[in-house]
């Protein structure tokens, strides 16, 4: 069991980590996504400790929420690519900081 | 087998009006034909705003709120609950009246008519020829109220953090779709969705590990004892830093400033008073209920830095837009201190009030006053504004006086509210640097009065004469000023709310 939620810290401090240093915004979403599903082992995890079902069924939510979230991210970095050519979160500037 | 459940229709009719009125606005994109689709949106949400105002009031008349002791709950319907949907449905309402002012822009709205055409390309010239427009605006601005009347009354962690989701997609969207300054709106859209998505991503940790020590989503099982300090902690920690991300706190609050200038006006109104009021009312829930984590202390340390820095940064703008985005964060600091308290939720209410108010009023303003380049923001542009157009010169100036905690405005009354609570807390170093603070906010409030009245027009931007928007402007502004005279009716109603039900 601690095990698992050892994995599953450590999954989320990778997406975590990648987030903040990666510069590719589809990288950074991908981070993003490893971290959602970094929570979900968590919540199995703790389903099996509890022997009830509701972490499993978090699970189902979040990856519903994670797939809406793919659409509208993606829809964000598809319209900046074509009108930049670039998706790199550094070149994102135009906005004074 | 899994029994069905007993849903309280009526208790719940607000957010099934709201729910309603967005699933049909998108049937509504699919067959009504493109002449009179933008009026029939623009119908169909503001009547579904109304239509949630009025049920919530209905509601609220009719008592017996949010009492249900029966487990497995995910809404509830408590005295709060009910108040902040009032007070959603009265800033959707207006903001949904400043998405669909047509006349400022020459026939268009502020929302730029085909997203997938390049800025600058034939494609996006042969839209604008053609008056193509997204009307998708209308359903989009009612599912983010919908997931804002959810997260402020979600009595479930789970469904707490799918109303998060709820409430921010469709915001990410509608940010990077501005008609002007497109790539800066695109960039706004960005950069609110990696540190949107990152900061959601922590609070669902948070979940996670409360489930683990509490065996339960409910936000009342937060408060459990339980061997585990570590796990509890971590686990309120986690929660927070996603909450106290959506309502725009130091140190969390790096995006605020660019998203809200880069947002389309109308969404910066709508997304600062109505975003604030449903993540405020959401933070106070999980903090409250979580009696076993001693909070207050980080809260009150968070609370002195937002306003602190919000204030400092906002004193250095030239950018009207980017002036309210940093007083945006001000205000958040000062209502972290009315969450001090820590069992009342009433001061933060009416401040929500009193702040959302204001700020859709002074979000307005800033869309009426144009050039040939757009909405003009350099505080120079604003020279002269109040002689030019006295209605909304004084109205700008009640919205600043109000921001500034001036008395006989609204904003008097909630500052001295979430003082009093966070003093009833013992927490008097954060009420002596909030008043401190204040006072050097006033500063740059009251420099906005004098340029706009006391300053000669150099190059003055025109004040449009959009009827819709300056209705939406006075509204804001009699509110606000009625908040301060007079603000008994509604100090009434909030004190009823007592604690929140977990």
């Amino acid at each position: 069991m601690s095990d698992l939620l050892s994995l599953s810290m450590i999954l989320f401090t990778i997406g975590a980590v990648g987030v903040l240093v990666r510069r590719n915004a589809l990288i950074v979403f991908m981070c993003v996504e490893l971290m959602l599903n970094a929570t979900n082992l968590a919540f199995v995890a703790f389903a099996r400790e509890h022997g009830n079902l509701d972490g499993q069924l978090a699970a189902f939510f979040v990856m519903v929420v994670a797939a809406a979230e793919v659409v509208v991210g993606l829809a964000i970095i598809i319209a900046i690519h074509r009108s930049r050519g670039s998706i790199s979160v550094d070149e994102v500037r135009q906005v004074r900081g | 087998m899994i029994p069905a459940p007993e849903l309280d229709f009526a208790l719940l009719s607000p957010l099934l009006i709201v729910a309603a009125a967005a699933l049909l606005g998108v049937l509504v994109e699919a067959f009504c034909p493109r002449g009179p689709r933008f009026v029939v949106q623009t119908g169909l949400a503001a009547g579904a705003s109304l239509a949630a105002l009025g049920a919530s009031i209905a509601v609220y008349v009719a008592g017996d709120l949010g009492v249900t002791d029966e487990p497995g709950r995910t809404i509830v319907a408590d005295e709060a609950g009910v108040i902040t949907w009032m007070m959603l449905a009265v800033f959707g309402l207006l903001g949904v009246l400043l998405f669909a002012d047509r006349t400022l822009d020459a026939g268009l709205s502020a929302f730029t008519g085909r997203a997938a055409d390049r800025p600058g390309s034939p494609d996006e010239a042969e839209a604008i020829r053609f008056r193509v427009e997204h009307t998708e605006i209308f359903p989009l601005a009612l599912f983010a109220l919908l997931g804002m009347m959810m997260f402020a009354a979600s009595s479930d962690l789970l469904t707490m953090f799918v109303a998060l989701e709820v409430l921010s997609l469709p915001l990410y969207l509608l940010c990077g779709i501005a008609r002007r300054r497109r790539l800066v709106s695109q960039e706004a859209a960005l950069k609110y969705f990696v540190l949107g998505a990152f900061s959601s991503a922590f609070f669902l940790y948070g979940v996670a590990l409360a489930y683990g020590y509490s065996g339960s989503f409910a936000i009342g099982a937060l408060g459990e004892v339980h061997d585990d300090t570590e796990l509890r902690i971590a686990a309120v920690g986690l929660m927070a830093v996603g909450l106290l991300f959506k309502v725009g706190a130091v140190p969390f609050h790096a995006w605020t400033p660019d998203v809200y200038v880069g947002a389309p006006t109308p969404v910066t109104a709508f997304m600062s008073a109505g975003t604030k009021a449903a993540a405020f009312v959401a933070l106070m829930r999980v903090l409250f209920a979580s009696t076993e984590v001693d909070w207050q202390p980080t809260v009150a340390v968070v609370a002195g830095l937002t306003m602190l820095v919000g204030s400092l940064f906002a004193i250095a703008q030239s950018d009207v837009k980017r002036m309210l985005a940093y007083s945006s964060v001000a205000h958040a600091g000062f209502l972290l201190t009315g969450v001090l308290g820590g069992s009342d939720a009433s001061a933060v209410l009416f401040y929500l009030v009193t702040y959302g108010l204001a700020s859709i009023g002074a979000f307005a303003v800033v869309m009426l006053v144009r050039d040939a380049g757009g909405e003009a923001t350099a505080t120079t542009r604003w020279a002269g504004l109040g002689r030019q157009n006295p209605v909304l010169g004084v109205s700008f100036a009640v919205f600043m006086l109000s921001f500034a905690g001036i008395p006989l405005t609204g904003g008097f009354i909630g500052k001295l509210s979430v003082f009093v609570e966070a003093g009833r807390a013992g927490y008097w170093p954060v009420v002596v640097l909030g008043v401190l603070v204040s006072a050097m906010a006033a500063f740059f409030y009251v420099r906005m009065i004098t340029v706009m009245f006391f300053t000669d027009p150099d190059g003055l931007a025109v004040a449009s004469g959009a009827k819709i928007t300056t209705a939406v402007v006075v509204v804001a502004a009699v509110g606000t000023v009625i908040l301060g005279i007079a603000p008994g009716p509604v100090l009434e109603l909030v004190q009823q709310t007592g604690s929140l039900i977990p």
